[in-house]
């Protein structure tokens, strides 16, 4: 017990902490001013979103991988469940250089959209794109054990009862997962909302339209302008935890009502 | 309840619902999940290797013998053992604790725990810059012994540990909190000691859960770009990992041999995501033979 | 803070002793790249000539010694060489193996980086600024470092030029031409990069100086030269790439060095230079970080290897790198590869670095102010 806390207080705590101390000590006024100037509003706002898309995109996409690999017996399954891990591994700066490869005007990918009058590359379909490749693997390991783990007699019981599938899937399947299904939601919300390295390539970066609220931190540091950096981590800081808590707590909340049913 | 509201698989359940939905509805979900790892995975991974393999095996394997990027890969190697060790180590004593005892602010804990996976890796590098750089809390205690912490190896393995600190614990939570404390108890009324308990019951009963862990761990860790990017100096052929390494050669207009070397990191991962695969795969035929016994 | 003497010279006596030292010293470890093959060679040769000579050149070297040079982008190719020759220099005057480690990033990161602890020996950055930060903020330099080396610290000099696709299909001559609509321009972003930096200010000079310049139609030309970039990249090598391996744009603001690298490395069938009609001087320094060098007992040849830049030597290998050398007679040799050009300095137009960031790229400064507008 009190090596586990030493070591939290050693990893995470004690690091947090001087981020937080070094955006107190610049005050209430120097602090709004760092970080809600209209560019960094602009980021926010564009962060947010983009986090928020890919979040989705792999919350639904994510539930049918996980799905049909629980459930679904088909060839090359044991390739599609490992490549679900590669995005973790594979260094972000690199899956920035390979999406900008084929998503760029000139890539093979890029010029199809292109003729569809798509501009992924260096506009912020592109970034939802470079989000989505680093969230993979969360939705999916949520999901997947939870799945696998489900009991199939409450599902015989309902269709023995009459259910139609639709309304088993509805009624039976969904909620039980729909914990697990949040949680990797909002981490993959999360990984979207600090990731750097694989945006910055495919971005554009372009003030007010492309630029993410981590390039912007990038920034002012190379400025030497630490309060200001640490005043937009800390924003983001928060609205991650602030997520990850009401996360918590719907979970919480479900578990509850599942106990009670 | 944490937010690792999750239990590890143990062993796949027999696909006996499999038929539930009908066949067109499956072969549709099949195909949207196959199109859709292959368009945001597949697709991106096989590039590396086609840009890797642009100009020959024989430039591939000279590539990845440059000195450099040798000593770039011992880095990452020594890197990713001692976090996932570091990690390792703590997240089977924080499940342990976590899952096994009762005690307040038990949820605080757990989400204090997750906080790193909801850090932005710029701000994961920068925190230790703030602890341990010149300008740091610690900073002139440090460098008054003469120990460095940013810009060194060290460093690199404090920023590595942070973002993968959460991956081994969140694993192991949900399944030490499966399996309850009934076996442990039976076991130590039996007159087992404490450490008997712990290697001859809990351990084995959590075995899947750690090597999952294990597995995310070492992969996130190989792979970590930002947070080590920060804290690394770039020093060529002392403080760079492979991921730095590969931006290097990128800017240096050595686009085959950038690639080369990433194309080692997708490598290395896949094997440990196969040697899960192999270990469950021994584990449920020892399983089945068993029974069958 | 007290200033230091001069230490070009100043640091002779520790170079006697490290000298001295060097003679003194046992031989060092044999050298690194020796193949099996030449070694084996060479231990037959060393059994047929009798028992256990050693071989030839029997080292009056010291213990090896080691430097740190933290640099910026695009001098990669011009170090790795520099290195090397400077090694055999010095091998040659005091007998010791020295091996010069490089760290490479953007200018103001690998700054950033010195100031939070990197024990650079030397510095080698895009701009005066970045060094200055490092005077101010961790104070490991004296503020004059500017005046302890020749010509502002600068060995060599370089200076901004376009880049165009083959056959310059948008007719770019000069820089009216890059505001232009329907011009597309890639540069990278001035808040990351040092490159980029020099690419605003030398815009805005250029503006500054037509007849009729004026703060304000120099602001206004800057921000309608940005309304055609699409993509800012957070490095000089970044954009670069962007132009030459994405496709995107018609011109590429950059560094005259990194013209001419992309035309040899990628094809001098794909791209053009153009050279614009004035442009500005740009003067990348170099500095010995004292408190690092005097900790690690590397100031003789942390400040040996920076006067090497400037000799016959070190410069030849600057301009064969495609910077502009300081010696006349080198620039004499190179002249065909360096074109006249009207040049200005920062001093002259925008009162020095400190000034020039805080007024253009400072918070709310006039780059800052081309993307409030709507």
């Amino acid at each position: 017990m009190g090596l586990t806390l030493g070591y939290l207080a050693f990893i995470v705590i004690l690091p947090l902490s001087a981020l937080v101390l070094k955006a107190a000590a610049m005050g209430p006024a120097a602090f709004a001013a760092a970080a809600t100037s209209p560019r960094v509003m602009a980021s926010y706002s564009l962060s947010l979103k983009t986090a928020v898309l890919a979040a989705l995109v792999n919350g639904v996409f994510g539930f049918v991988v996980a799905w049909v690999l629980v459930r679904y017996p088909f060839p090359g399954k044991k390739v599609v469940d490992a490549l679900v891990d590669l995005p973790l591994a594979l260094p972000t700066a690199v899956a920035g250089i390979v999406l900008t490869t084929l998503y760029a005007p000139g890539g093979w990918a890029g010029k199809a959209l292109l003729a569809l009058g798509v501009h992924v590359a260096f506009a912020p379909a592109g970034i939802v794109v470079a989000l989505v490749f680093v969230g993979i693997p969360f939705v999916v390991r949520s999901v997947q054990p939870v799945l696998e783990n489900l009991e199939a007699d409450v599902e015989e019981a309902a269709a023995s009862l009459g259910a139609d599938r639709l309304q088993i899937f509805l009624r039976v399947v969904l909620p039980s997962l729909l914990p697990a299904w949040l949680t990797g939601l909002a981490l993959a919300f999360a990984r979207g909302l600090g990731e750097y390295g694989s945006v910055v390539f495919i971005a554009g970066n372009l003030p007010m339209k492309t630029e993410i609220a981590p390039l912007l931190i990038m920034t002012k540091l190379d400025q030497y302008d630490y309060e200001g950096a640490t005043a937009i981590a800390v924003v983001l800081l928060a609205v991650a935890v602030t997520f990850l808590l009401f996360i918590n707590g719907l979970q919480r909340l479900s578990s509850r009502r599942g106990a009670a049913v | 309840m944490s937010l690792s509201h999750q239990a590890v698989h143990v062993f796949p359940l027999p696909v006996s619902r499999a038929g539930a939905e009908s066949s067109a509805v499956r072969r549709v979900l099949v195909f949207v999940a196959v199109s859709f790892v292959a368009l945001f995975v597949a697709v991106p991974v096989a590039a590396v290797f086609a840009e890797g393999l642009r100009r020959g095996a024989g430039a591939y394997f000279a590539a990845l013998r440059q000195p450099e990027t040798l000593s770039a890969l011992w880095l990452t190697g020594v890197t990713t053992v001692s976090a996932v060790l570091a990690n390792l180590l703590f997240g089977l004593a924080a499940a342990w604790a976590v899952s096994k005892f009762a005690f307040r602010g038990k949820n605080l804990l757990l989400t204090l725990m997750d906080l790193p996976l909801a850090v932005s890796p710029v701000v994961a590098g920068l925190v230790f810059v703030l602890l341990y750089g010149k300008q740091g809390w610690f900073g002139p205690i440090l460098s008054e012994h003469g120990l460095k912490v940013i810009f060194a190896p060290p460093g690199i393995i404090l920023a590595t540990i942070f973002v993968t600190f959460p991956l081994v614990v969140r694993e192991l939570v949900p399944v030490m909190e499966a399996c309850g404390t009934e076996q442990e108890e039976a076991a130590l009324l039996l007159g087992a000691t404490g450490w008997q308990v712990f290697w001859r019951v809990t351990l084995p009963n959590v075995k899947w859960g750690i090597v999952y862990g294990v597995i995310l761990c070492s992969a996130r860790a190989m792979g970590e770009f930002g947070a080590v990017s920060v804290v690394s100096g770039h020093i060529r052929g002392v403080t760079n990992t492979l991921p730095l390494h590969v931006e290097i050669l990128y800017n240096e207009y050595q686009f085959q041999a950038a690639f080369a070397a990433a194309s080692v990191l997708t490598i290395l991962s896949l094997l440990a995501v196969a040697s899960r695969h192999v270990a469950e795969w021994r584990a449920k035929s020892a399983e089945t033979s068993r029974k069958d016994r | 803070m007290t200033t230091r003497p001069a230490s070009i010279h100043g640091a002779s006596i520790h170079e006697l002793v490290t000298a001295a030292r060097a003679v003194a010293a046992p031989a060092p470890r044999p050298a690194r790249r020796t193949s099996l093959a030449s070694t084996r060679g060479q231990i037959a040769l060393a059994l047929a000539l009798g028992l256990g000579t050693a071989p030839a050149s029997p080292a009056l070297g010291a213990e090896p010694a080691k430097l740190l040079n933290v640099s910026y982008d695009p001098t990669r190719e011009l170090y790795a060489d520099v290195n090397a020759a400077f090694a055999r220099s010095w091998k040659a005057r005091t007998g010791q193996d020295v091996t010069i480690n490089q760290s490479h990033g953007g200018s103001g990161k690998q700054a950033r980086s010195v100031i939070d602890g990197l024990e650079a020996d030397v510095v080698t950055l895009a701009l005066a600024y970045d060094i200055d930060a490092i005077a101010e903020k961790a104070k490991l330099l004296p503020a004059d470092w500017q005046r302890r080396l020749p010509h502002n610290s600068s060995p060599y000099t370089s200076t901004i030029v376009f880049v165009v696709r083959k056959g310059n299909p948008k007719k770019v001559r000069d820089w009216d031409d890059l505001v232009r609509p329907g011009v597309s321009v890639i540069t990278p972003n001035p808040k990351t990069s040092g490159g980029a930096r020099w690419n605003y200010l030398a815009a805005w000079g250029y503006a500054l100086r037509r007849p009729g310049g004026s703060e304000a139609t120099a602001r206004n030309f800057v921000a309608k030269l940005f309304k055609n970039v699409p993509v800012l990249d957070t490095g000089a090598r970044g954009s670069t790439t962007t132009f030459s391996e994405r496709g995107l744009g018609d011109v590429l603001i950059a560094w005259e060095n990194e013209a001419f690298l992309l035309s040899r490395e990628v094809g001098k069938e794909r791209f053009e230079i153009v050279l614009p009609s004035v442009s500005i001087l740009a003067e990348p320094p170099v500095a010995v970080v004292d408190v690092n060098a005097d900790k690690k007992k590397t100031r003789a040849l942390a400040t040996a290897y920076l006067e090497f830049l400037y000799t016959e030597a070190g410069q030849e290998i600057a301009a064969k790198h495609f910077y502009r050398p300081r010696s006349a007679a080198v620039a004499a040799k190179f002249a065909s590869q360096f074109p006249k050009l009207s040049l200005f300095s920062i001093d002259e137009f925008f009162g020095g670095w400190q000034k020039a960031q805080k007024t253009h790229f400072g918070d709310g400064g006039t780059f800052d102010q081309i993307y409030q507008v709507k």
